[in-house]
This record gives structure tokens, sequence and C-alpha cells, in this order.
């Protein structure tokens, strides 16, 4: 076993005690042990409930992500390589950007009431603004000798963005797809707890409301983070294309 | 052969500077005839715009006032039959060695693609590296490759600048015979750049020998000497140290 493996699991077995210890020498009746998480999670697991609602999560995340990169992307190129393009919309852009997706919450339900497209505008909200943002600067900061040299064999404007523009950039745009994925995990969380009624989110919140079942709400918490490390990791896997690695540096 | 393939006349660049000290000027009252399929070399001293003019005569950036023409016409842009090698590596690091050197090679069949690419990887030494990227290679290896892209586009102009200024010695020696058969095989105009006096004098027709910024031209010196280039012979040195002399003189003038 390395250290990267005996490291780590020295760290969760030391939060583990630390957790039951603390739970047992406060007394507390509401605060679950780690042990009623696990059975927690197997009730769940046994009513049909587990599946169903990290499917539903998962579903809304997919969709709202999906959206704001079909969007995102091409839209950060174009503004990006026009800069008259760029200068009218940067403003508007920079100003929508810093309004968290859960001041949009209200104005979700009011157009999409309690349905899907709720959780799902919002996430995508959340992603789209760094996946533009991240594609602009990329665009933007490409080395002057690439796209000089892709004029130089006399490239249409379409195969200098086929064949440099996007290449030049895609390090940079996996980099912040990795991000907005963190985000758009976060955002689904918090936007279940509001306006739908499945999903993690929702989990959480009903738990609590309905008879306080403070080990279902860890239970949904500890999913949730379980679910958003595989998520990294899976999108992580993007960096390791050739393509694309001579954009990361060396380490690890 | 006594046509002109590069033609400038009275050209002057100059940059915006910062605002208080107004602009740079980089070039000065340039005039410069290359005829068609000759060797010209340009020295000069760092700084002095020769990375510029290239940019200028390729069509990258446009000239403050005078003219230039290449093949006949002004030059309105760049032009695939007129390849540039960049001084900083230009090489594509998102693809292979050689995806890399197939680039200008697009509009070819698969076949002449293949068979292109193999030549051209041959030629440059960078067989077996064929499916590396290019950040798996030393910096002389990509220089390498960015030449044999520049080559494998089969232009009719080879604007290169400082192309081997990265190269190990020997590496180096092997590209100027190489650069100076495929010239002499395929017949292409070259106008090359180098900091390396005993480079020009081995490769060049003619040696354009520039003065400190602003850059002019101070001196033009025709080498008339047989190729491959006998680097002893007392007609090699007096060349060269003709060179150095118009060298050194305008170091001194620029430290008056
Ligand atoms: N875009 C620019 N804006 C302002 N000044 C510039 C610009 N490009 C070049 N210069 C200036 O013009 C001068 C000539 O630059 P250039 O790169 O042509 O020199 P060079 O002769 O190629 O030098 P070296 O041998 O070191 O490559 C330099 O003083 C440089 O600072
Ligand atoms: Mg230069």
């Amino acid at each position: 076993m390395n250290k990267s493996v005996l490291l780590p699991a020295a760290v969760l077995l030391a939060v583990y005690g630390l957790w039951d210890g603390a739970v047992l020498l406060s007394h507390s009746d509401i605060f679950p042990r780690p042990y009623q998480v696990f059975l927690g999670i197997a009730e769940l697991m046994q009513r049909g409930l587990l599946l169903k609602y990290v499917v539903a999560s998962l579903f809304r995340v997919s969709i709202g992500f999906t959206l704001a990169v079909l969007i995102g992307v091409p839209v950060g190129l174009l503004l990006g390589w026009f800069r008259p393009a760029f200068l009218a919309f940067n403003p508007l852009i920079q100003i929508l950007r810093p309004i968290s997706p859960i001041a949009w919450i209200p104005i979700a339900i009011l157009w999409f009431h309690v349905d899907d497209r709720a959780p799902i505008f919002l996430i995508f909200l959340s992603s789209v603004f760094p996946i533009t943002v991240t594609s602009i600067a990329a665009v933007q900061n490409i080395q002057p000798v690439y796209v000089r040299a892709a004029e130089n064999f006399g490239l249409t404007r379409l195969e200098l963005f086929r064949r440099v523009i996007f290449p030049a950039c895609l390090p940079q745009i996996i980099t912040s797809l990795r991000i907005s994925l963190g985000i758009a995990w976060l955002v689904v969380v918090a936007a279940e707890m509001i306006a739908v009624n499945s999903g993690l989110g929702y989990l959480i919140i009903d738990a609590r409301n309905a008879g306080k079942r403070y080990d279902l709400v860890v239970a949904g918490m500890l999913m949730i983070g379980l679910i958003g490390l595989i998520l990294d990791l899976l999108i992580r896997r993007l960096e390791r294309f050739e393509e694309v690695k001579w954009g990361y540096s060396d380490r690890n | 052969m006594n046509e002109s393939a590069i033609s400038a006349r009275d050209l002057e660049i100059s940059f915006p500077g910062k605002r208080r000290a107004g602009p740079i000027h980089v070039l000065r009252s340039i005039n410069l005839e290359v005829r068609r399929g000759e060797f010209v070399c340009i020295v000069g001293p760092s700084g002095c715009g020769k990375t510029t003019l290239l940019n200028v005569i390729t069509g990258f950036i446009r000239q403050s006032s005078g003219e230039v023409l290449v093949q006949g016409s002004p030059v309105t842009g760049p032009d695939p039959k007129r390849i540039f090698v960049f001084q900083d590596n230009g090489v594509f690091p998102w693809l292979t060695v050689e995806q890399n050197i197939g680039f200008g090679l697009a509009r070819r069949s698969r076949d002449e693609q293949r068979e292109i690419v193999h030549r051209y990887v041959q030629m440059v030494g960078l067989t077996g590296f064929e499916k590396a990227y290019p950040r798996e290679l030393s910096g002389g290896m990509r220089q390498r490759v960015e030449i044999a892209r520049a080559l494998a586009a089969n232009p009719q102009i080879i604007y290169m600048d400082e192309p081997f200024g990265a190269l190990d010695f020997i590496t180096r020696l092997k590209m100027r015979a190489d650069l100076t058969r495929i010239w002499q095989e395929e017949k292409k105009t070259i106008l090359f750049v180098t900091h390396d006096i005993e480079e020009s004098v081995q490769l060049a027709d003619r040696v354009v020998v520039m003065s400190q910024r602003p850059g002019t031209i101070r001196k033009q010196i025709e080498i008339d000497l047989p190729r491959p280039r006998d680097l002893d012979s007392p007609e090699y040195l007096e060349v060269r140290d003709e060179i150095f002399h118009t060298m050194g003189m305008s170091l001194k003038v620029g430290a008056a």
C-alpha cells in the first residue's frame, strides 16, 4: 500500500473516530453517529429512494451543464475572436456573472414553477458564465505565432477556428468545464431544496422537515460529497488526452 | 533568373510607443531587392528590426510608409506560396510531429501527404518521432519540425528568422548543408535572418548587413564563392572579416 492510499485512509479514520466520540460525549439524541448514517443509507437504498434521487439530481445537472457547454463554448470563442462583439457583450456578461444562481431562484420559480426546468435553468446559469468567460480569455491569449503560422498556410476562417483556435483553447476550456461542473453540483442541491420534490437536495430538506431524521440528512450530504468527487474524477480524465496535455504543467 | 522576387522601396516602420516618448522608429529607408532563386542573409545587431522587416515582407504587419512588392505585386497579407519559419517556436503543441509537418498539405491526397511527410521527417532527422508531441521533443527538434513544415508546403519563397539558433553545432552544420541542397534542387528564394556571421557567409549569395535601431542597410556584400564552401579558404575568410568589420564599425558608431 502506498502513501496516497494510506494517508487519506488515516485521516478518514480519525474523522470517523472524532465524530463518533463527540456524539457519544455530548449525549446528543438528534445528531447521528456515523454507523446510523450508514444505516440511513441502507434504508434509503431499501426504499428505492437513493437511486431515484441520485438519478434525478444527475439528470438535472447533465441537462443544465450540457446546455451551458453547447452555448458557452461557441459564444466564448466567437466573442474572443471578434473584437466588436466582445466590446458589445462583455459589459452585459460582467454584470450578469456575479449574480449568484441562488438569487435567480424566485425568478426560476416564477417562470418554470416547480418542475425540472427550474433547477436546470439555475444550473445552466451557474455554468454558462464561467465557461463563456474562460473561452473568451483563452482565445484572446492565444500565442500570436500560432495564428500567424495558420494564416501563412492559407487557412480559411473556418479552418482557422477548427484547426488552430479551438485546439489552442481546449486545455483552458476543459479546466473551466471542471470548475463549472463543480459549481453546477453545488447549485443543483441548493435548487432542489426549494423548487422540486426529488433529488438529493430535496432528500435533505425533506428528512429534516418530516421527522428530524438527521441520519438521513447526513446520509444525503455524504452522497452529495461522494458523487461530487466522482464527477470531478471523471471530468479530470479529459485533461489526459494527448491533444491537451501540453496545456497543463507537468506536475504529478 | 533576373526577375525580382522581393523588392522593398523606401520602407519605413515605426511602432506607436508610449505617449510621451513618441513613436519607436524601427526601420528607416530600407531598399532591398532579392532576385528570384537568390539566397540572401540578413545580419545585424539584436533589436535592429530584422524580425520586423520579415514580418512586413510576409504581410503580418503593415509598413508605415514605402512599398513592398513580392513576386510582382504589393503584399496584402500572408500567402502559402511564401512560408515564414518563426524565431520563437510556431510548432503546434496539440499536433504530433507528422501532423505538424503535414499541416500545409490539407489539399493534397492522403497518399501524397504521407509520402511528403515521410520525406521531410527523414530530411530533418526525426525518424522514429513521427507520433511524438512537441512537448516530448528538445528545442532543437521542435525547430526542425518547423523547418520541415515550411519545406513540405513547397513554397516559392521561404522567410527564415534565425531558424538554426536553437540547434547544436553538428545539427546546425547538417541543416545548413540540407538547406543549401534543397535550395539548389528546388530553386527557392530564401531570405534568411541570422546572428551568425559564419553562417551567413556559408549560406548566402549575398549578405545584407544592418545597423542598430533604427535599422538601415549598412552594406550588401555579394559572395561569389562556389558551393560547398571551404570554410578555411582565404576568400571565405576575407568576406567574413569584411562583415565583421562592418558590424564592428557600427558598434563603435552606436557607442559614441
Ligand atoms: N509590436 C511592437 N511594438 C513596439 N515595438 C516593437 C514591436 N515589435 C518590435 N518592436 C521593437 O522593434 C525593435 C526591433 O525588433 P525586432 O524583433 O525586429 O528585432 P530583431 O532584429 O529581430 O532582434 P533579434 O535579433 O534580437 O531577434 C525592437 O527594439 C523592439 O523592441
Ligand atoms: Mg528577431
